[in-house]
């Protein structure tokens, strides 16, 4: 028992916690220049490639809480769905009357000028991520005294009951939605625009995150993970980190809900604000393909889970929910740790951890059964 | 069943053959033509996606063996190419994009639904590429000043008009006060049965009738007993149902079970939800509107009448007693691309573009001739009644070939 | 709001009909309830494909009602058939994630589900379906006729009732039962004991498919099934076992009856829309209450 907690031990304890290693620079260069040359090199797929990067935006977000901090949220995507409408919200309500502009009969007849419009999208994606980082503390309060299945699934309710009160409010338009404002300029301009917020986005978290794990706070969140009392007794308030946490995830996927509310170009609560078992789950699927508790298992996760979508979309039309089905049974099953969790394990000189290789040979089926 | 997943592995298959644009199927001497779908194969619309599919299937297949498509000097065949937006929105205008930039659609038939087809117009209006669509009935769809999107279907509020205006009728004629009629209202939470109710709100203000009940259905619905309980109470003298063919399913077995016994009861999508089949004598005297029917008297090109696209129809696919018009509109969202490419002369979006704005044809679906707003103005919706099993038309007189039986039998 | 407040004071029959309904529901929502605390409490899975199951139970009844056979029948042949698939799901699924944590089993079995849904439309199509039981709606003589009741609920009900019977003295009585009740208690203790844990919980897992495959009839014949309707009575499993807690049958029937009753009601008095959202609004509420009550605990240790 004594040598597994102790190769945990050297795993954390040696861990060398610099913001890149050269190994991480020169990937997420490699990402960077993909990001900027996908859309000029393959300008047809530019919406796809708009939605991967905020494909990873979402398994990163999630991995705050799930991987890094043990919080297995199914609900996060209610900040996604918060965020679009929010979004949406100031965007027409700067200009005009929401009610009148989501009333049946007047459905998004107001003409918003060029200058309305880029107004409305900056100032609509500030609030977005705020009011989502609002409802994140004020939720928190009332979620973070579940523990385990009960989180997942009292976070799972929340979303899903936010959809439906949504569908219930006549002044956002209810059941029938909203046409968001037309972008102003041609069809490749909008796809343009959007890929570049939604890459800016995603880099931004990917940044973000990689910062905040560097620090005590990153450490912190880990230790609520390993024993939530245990950190609670060595001085960590776990409430206020919980609630951070869970804001900063809230905060990015506000701006992400804002984003694809104004690509999808019109919203509507069940389907598009707050797809629980699509988007909601795939969130998960994700960052569990890549490794959860990683900084690149999300990233990789979210790629891979992509184009295996996308593909399956494509050539098993009809069959490609089995598909992405048995996957995620075949991931769940056989690569509980992700494929960089796995990789850890196999090459943690990689990754810039120095394991002690007597003790990691004394218990190496209990390092495995992490 | 057995044709959904023949002609998904032959799209299946054309798509493979996409990458090197050779023609998998289609006869030598013509070449082919892809029109782009994104249409529900799963999730809550996929009842309907399944009917439309069919629709364009059986006209493409028509179309094909009678001689396909002559443009100028050049004869072409059609083909669909298909993605499943899983009855979402969101998936609707990624899909749209996909098929115009990367498989270089440029000339669209339409989604199931008005959601899907709200988020489908703003795409292929950024892109000025022409959509015929035949299942988006919003009528949020026509005041947007679109130039490229043209629906074959009456719009939505003309859905459960004539039923209101039948009420007012028979109060009337009973010496009733038009404020003592007492209407209830279900309607599902989605763009298309919303929008049916604004149209039957603006009606019963015409008409000054009296709402009573005015609920809203969840999209899961499998149970609406706490409404029709309410229906119980109050009695109202029409009862107003729309929730897409679930919710005709979930009401007709619940009214049964629940013994209501409303006068006037009229339900949307009956016939997609097979409702007679299922519940058989118990649905007698319910009104459905429909876009189109078998027995009305239209004819034209390709099909020849509306009993013969019927008959057509049925001999085709399997395990349908009556025909949905939402396939019979999607055929003819198909005969709208045939005659415009003909007219046209060209394959230019801009040209083939004006050809449908153009059109004024009859069809077995009935006439059709687009407003400048994109909606079909030619053909009117009609009201037919389940009596003894089969579907009468009642309404608008002019096409009425059975009288209304009111009140409706109740056992 | 209001009014319809107002109306279940003046017509009091009318809340009478709301509590029948329900508690007739009720008794399904128990049977899919007890099977996923079975799993829950034996062997620590939280099973999301549960609605699958019940739509699965649906499809016998549909199916075999397609060729004149009446759906009851449907009910032997779904739970033997039911009992079988679960069989195979726990031998190729489930047993690969009994030991791992809670997450993966939520995870695998939201995989499982997502499969069985688009196996389940491809093989029968998205139609909405009914399996139709013939039997009449009576009317109770009093209150004007306000009220009835239709017969198939009935039955149903009390077909739950004997189903429920069943399984408890099953659970008491037969030697499985009691291995089963054994292995809920300690794992490793069963298994000293010498009882082939493995086989405990296939066979618990494929008894839960059964009871799920007999409410699936059920509900087909007295509400609508379709392939993707399953999530809802998941959900409904899940606000039932986290409310009543897992092993007490008792406690499970209270919540389901209570579900039942309050969905009627709140689609009465909120309007059909709000239905759903007080079905999930129970949940939270039922969570918070037990997190409060958590609290009390803890600070009682202290």
């Amino acid at each position: 028992m004594t040598t597994a907690t102790d190769v945990k031990a050297a795993e954390t304890g040696t861990h060398k916690r610099r913001l890149m290693s050269n190994n991480d620079s020169m990937i997420f260069a490699g990402l960077v220049l993909f990001g900027i040359l996908g859309p000029i090199l393959f300008p047809n797929y530019t919406f796809q490639i708009a939605v991967l990067w905020l494909m990873v935006l979402f398994a990163l977000t999630w991995d705050i809480m799930g991987g890094q901090m043990g919080y297995n949220s199914l609900g996060n995507i209610f900040f996604f769905g918060a965020g679009m409408y929010i979004c949406a919200i100031v965007q027409v309500g700067l200009f005009t009357d929401v009610g009148a502009y989501t009333s049946v009969s007047g459905q998004g007849n107001f003409k918003f000028t060029p200058d309305q419009y880029y107004i409305g999208v900056a100032v609509g994606l500030v609030a977005a991520a705020i009011g989502s980082s609002l409802l994140a503390v004020a939720l928190g309060w009332i979620v973070f005294g579940l523990r385990g299945p009960y989180f997942a699934i009292g976070t799972l309710g929340m979303a899903l009951a936010a959809g439906e009160l949504i569908g219930a409010w006549g002044w956002v338009g209810g059941g029938s939605g909203i046409p968001m404002p037309v972008y102003p300029g041609s069809g490749d301009g909008k796809s343009y625009f959007f890929y570049v917020l939604c890459f800016a986005a995603a880099i931004a978290t990917f940044l973000f995150l990689k910062w905040l794990y560097s620090t005590q706070f990153g450490l912190a969140i880990n230790a609520i993970r390993d024993d939530e009392g245990k950190a609670e007794a060595m001085g960590v308030h776990t409430l206020r980190h919980k609630t951070v946490a869970w804001a900063v995830s809230a905060f990015f996927l506000g701006i992400a809900g804002g984003l694809f509310g104004n690509m999808t170009g019109f919203i509507e609560p069940l389907e598009v604000a707050f797809p629980t078992i699509t988007f909601g789950i795939f969130m998960v699927a994700m960052a569990l393909l890549g490794g959860k508790g990683t900084i690149w298992g999300p990233v990789l996760g979210a790629i891979l889970f992509h184009i295996v979508k996308e593909v399956t979309w494509t050539y098993f039309l009809g069959w490609q929910w089995v598909a992405l089905g048995v996957i995620i049974i075949i991931n769940i099953i056989y690569f509980q740790q992700g494929i960089v969790g796995w990789l850890q394990e196999k090459y943690p000189g990689w990754f810039g951890i120095e394991v002690d290789e007597r003790a990691r040979a004394e218990a190496p089926a209990k390092g495995a059964a992490q | 069943m057995r044709h959904f997943t023949k002609w998904s592995l032959a799209a299946a298959a054309t798509v493979a053959m996409m990458g090197t644009s050779q023609i998998a199927y289609a006869a030598a001497d013509c070449k082919e033509l892809i029109l782009g779908s994104a249409i529900s194969f799963t999730g809550k619309y996929s009842t309907n996606g399944i009917h439309a599919k069919r629709g364009y299937d059986i006209a493409v297949k028509k179309i094909n063996e009678t001689g396909g498509v002559k443009i100028g000097a050049n004869c072409y065949k059609f083909s669909i190419k298909y993605y499943d937006d899983e009855s979402t929105p969101a998936r609707t205008a990624q899909l749209l994009e996909r098929l115009i930039k990367q498989d270089s659609v440029k000339y669209f038939l339409g989604p199931y639904s008005s959601a899907t087809t709200k988020a489908a117009a703003p795409v292929i209006e950024k892109y000025k590429i022409p959509m015929v669509e035949a299942e988006g009935a919003s009528r949020s769809l026509f005041n947007k000043g679109y130039r490229y999107l043209f629906a074959v279907l009456s719009t939505s509020e003309q859905y459960l008009a004539s039923s209101i205006a039948l009420a007012a009728e028979i109060a009337k004629k009973n010496g009733k006060k038009p404020g003592d009629v007492k209407v209830a209202m279900a309607f599902e939470q989605d763009p298309f049965s919303l929008d049916v109710r604004a149209g039957v709100v603006d009606d019963i203000k015409k008409y000054g009738l009296k709402i009573v009940i005015d609920d809203k259905l969840p999209r899961d619905l499998s149970d609406m007993s706490a409404t029709l309980t309410k229906v119980k109470a109050l009695k109202p003298d029409l009862l107003l149902i729309s929730g897409h063919s679930k919710g005709a399913v979930t009401a007709a077995r619940q009214i049964k079970e629940l013994n209501i016994k409303t006068p006037m009861i009229a339900i949307t999508h009956c016939e997609s939800g097979k409702i007679v089949s299922k519940f058989g004598a118990s649905t007698n005297g319910f009104l459905c509107p429909t876009q189109w029917a078998e027995t009305l008297s239209y004819k034209g090109e390709a099909f020849g009448s509306a009993a013969d696209y019927d008959k057509l129809f049925k001999a085709t696919y399997d395990g349908y007693k009556t025909v949905p018009y939402q396939a019979a509109q999607a055929s003819a969202a198909v005969l709208v691309w045939k005659d415009a490419f003909e007219r046209a002369g060209s394959l230019d979006t801009e040209k083939v573009r004006d050809a449908i704005a153009a059109t004024n044809m009859k069809t077995f679906y009935g006439g059709i001739k687009f407003a400048p707003a994109g909606n079909n103005i030619a053909k009117p919706m009609v009201l037919r009644q389940i009596q003894n099993g089969e579907y009468k038309v009642v309404a608008p007189a002019k096409w009425a070939s059975s009288k209304i039986e009111h009140p409706r039998m109740v056992k | 709001m209001l009014d319809n407040l107002n109306l279940l004071v003046f017509a009091p029959y009318l809340g009478v009909q709301l509590l029948l309904d329900g508690i007739f529901i009720g008794a399904i929502f128990a049977l899919a309830a007890y099977g996923l605390a079975l799993v829950w409490g034996v062997m620590n899975v939280k099973n999301l494909s549960q609605g699958e199951f019940v739509i699965m139970g649906g499809y016998f009844a549909w199916y075999m009602s397609t060729y004149g056979i009446h759906p009851m029948y449907a009910l032997p042949v779904a739970i033997i058939g039911m009992f079988g698939f679960g069989w195979v799901v726990y031998k190729t699924i489930i047993s690969r994630v009994v030991e791992k944590d809670m997450f993966t089993s939520l995870l695998a079995t939201f995989g499982l589900a997502i499969v069985i849904q688009q196996g389940l439309n491809l093989a029968f199509g998205p139609e909405v379906q009914v399996a139709e039981s013939g039997f009449p709606t009576h009317t109770v003589p009093i209150w004007g006729g306000e009220i009835t009741i239709a017969e198939i609920r009935f039955y149903s009900f009390l077909i739950c009732c004997v189903l429920a019977g069943g399984v408890v003295t099953f659970m008491k009585k037969s030697r499985m039962g009691q291995a089963i009740r054994a292995t809920a208690q300690d794992v490793r203790a069963a298994k000293v004991m010498g009882i082939d844990t493995e086989k405990v919980f296939a066979f618990t897992y494929a008894l839960n498919a059964a009871i799920c495959g007999a409410a699936g009839v059920l509900i087909s014949m007295i509400w609508v099934i379709q392939p993707f309707y399953g999530i809802t009575h998941s959900i409904r499993s899940f606000v039932i076992v986290t409310a009543a807690g897992f092993g007490n049958l008792a406690g499970v029937l209270m919540a389901s009856f209570g579900l039942g009753v309050a969905e009627q009601y709140g689609g009465f008095i909120f309007g059909a829309e709000l239905q759903q959202a007080t079905v999930v609004g129970m949940l939270l509420l039922v969570l918070i209450w037990r997190q409060i009550q958590m609290n009390r605990l803890r600070q009682a240790v202290q």
